[in-house]
């Protein structure tokens, strides 16, 4: 502070210019502070009510508005995503299922087929043991046949041999007796 | 300068940073002389509105650094409103924040070396303190009526102590204006009386830079403090209006 010199000023200040007790307590000065006190309180009062506090409520308001319409829009691209992602593992579900479908009806087709073809080939193959069976049967007894002629033919030649008069009748029973038991 | 060193000696002046005088000539002080007083309370006008009103001039979404702080303290006091007092009180809250950022520039100003401090003088506080006690009073008894009264009634207390409790609390609650005003006054007055303490000892050579030192810190302790006071009184108007709201206990 600037020295006072004058003295004048006040009855709070000394001739030296400087402060009498506390200046805070001077009555004579009082007035003018509250004075102007009130001046500045009703300034900054009408000043903040009328322009600073609306505009700073309005500005925050549009702040929460966006975020909160930015924060809306980003949950819808969310969803929209996880809905993308959906679709896209049902059509690979789907594409997988339909290919099971496919392969599983590739195998039936082919199971029967080839079932067909061994029935076929089984029933060739039991027609053909049978004739074959048949031949050898057919082989047997023409063999049979054939050695009995043959026995008889050689019975009756040994008969002659020996000396005897063969009876052709005698030696056919006495071979067929002998070739049942 | 509130020291000098006369003749070796040293002559300390803390409280002449105080002393009203008139800008404008040499006569007494009268209601309406412009003062030193009257040059910083309108300086503190002044910021308030380059703060709150330019710092926001442009409307930004995304706000620039000055709208920033202008946001925060609005969003502070609002908040301290809401919180301490209740939703309902938020049509006072220009008040309040007229109270907060009044007491906040004041001190902050106050700090500029050679400035004055009108928060120093228990005439302005008494004015603020008394101001919000007789606003909260009167706020009460409109609000509740005779209801106001049941704020000294401790009614959750024994009956045959509640007289003597009425009258504890009757008293607190006319001390409440006076402790509000010179918590802030003293604070602020001791502060700065303090640095010019300091200042006087930066006279002597030997002891300059110790003094320096001091002042650093004390100055560093007055900026916190200047803060912490305009809070406490801001929030302590929340407190006695959220009693005049709701006086039950």
């Amino acid at each position: 502070m600037a020295t006072e010199t004058t003295g004048t000023a006040s009855a709070c200040v000394g001739p030296d210019g400087s402060a009498i007790g506390m200046p805070q307590l001077c009555a004579d000065w009082m007035p003018n502070q509250i004075f102007w006190l009130l001046i500045a309180l009703v300034a900054i009062y009408f000043v903040l009510s009328r322009i600073a506090l609306p505009r700073i409520a309005t500005v925050l308001a549009e702040r929460q508005g966006t975020i909160t319409n930015d924060l809306a829009a980003a949950e819808d691209l969310k969803q929209r995503a996880v809905e993308a992602e959906e679709a896209y593992n049902k059509a690979l579900a789907d594409a997988r299922a339909e290919a099971q479908k496919i392969i599983a009806q590739n195998k039936a087709d082919m199971q029967a087929e080839l079932d067909k073809a061994i029935a076929k080939a089984d029933a060739e193959i039991a027609a053909k043991a049978a004739e074959s069976e048949k031949a050898i049967s057919d082989i047997r007894a023409s063999a049979v046949e054939s050695v009995e002629a043959v026995a008889k033919d050689t019975a009756g030649a040994i008969v002659a041999a020996v000396g005897g008069q063969a009876d052709d009748t005698a030696v056919a029973a006495a071979v067929d007796a002998q070739m049942k038991g | 300068m509130a020291t000098e060193a006369e003749g070796g000696g040293l002559v300390f002046h803390p409280m002449d940073q105080f002393i009203v005088k008139p800008l404008f000539g040499d006569g007494a002080v009268g209601m309406f002389t412009f003062t030193n007083v009257a040059l910083w309370l309108l300086l503190a006008v002044a910021c308030v509105i380059a703060l709150m009103v330019l710092g926001t001039s442009k409307r930004a979404t995304i706000p620039t650094r000055t709208q920033s702080v202008a946001e925060l303290a609005y969003g502070f006091i609002y908040k301290m409103v809401e919180d301490v007092t209740g939703k309902d009180a938020v049509k006072y809250f220009p008040y309040i924040f007229t109270l907060f950022m009044f007491i906040v520039f004041s001190n902050f100003l106050a700090l500029i070396p050679t400035s004055f401090s009108p928060t120093s003088h228990i005439a302005i506080t008494a004015v603020l303190g008394f101001g919000v006690f007789i606003a909260v009073t009167v706020l009460g008894f409109v609000k509740n009526g005779a209801g106001f009264l049941g704020l000294f009634w401790v009614s959750s207390a024994p009956l045959a102590l509640r007289p003597i409790l009425a009258v504890i609390e009757l008293i607190s609650y006319f001390v409440r204006p006076v402790s509000h005003s010179i918590r802030l006054a003293g604070n602020i007055m001791a502060g700065h009386a303090v640095l010019k303490v300091f200042a006087g000892f930066a006279a002597i050579t030997a002891v300059a830079p110790l003094s320096i030192l001091g002042i650093t810190a004390i100055y560093a302790l007055e900026v916190l403090v200047g803060f912490i006071q305009a809070y406490v009184f801001t929030i302590l108007t929340c407190v006695y209006l959220k009693d005049a709201l709701h006086p039950s206990h």
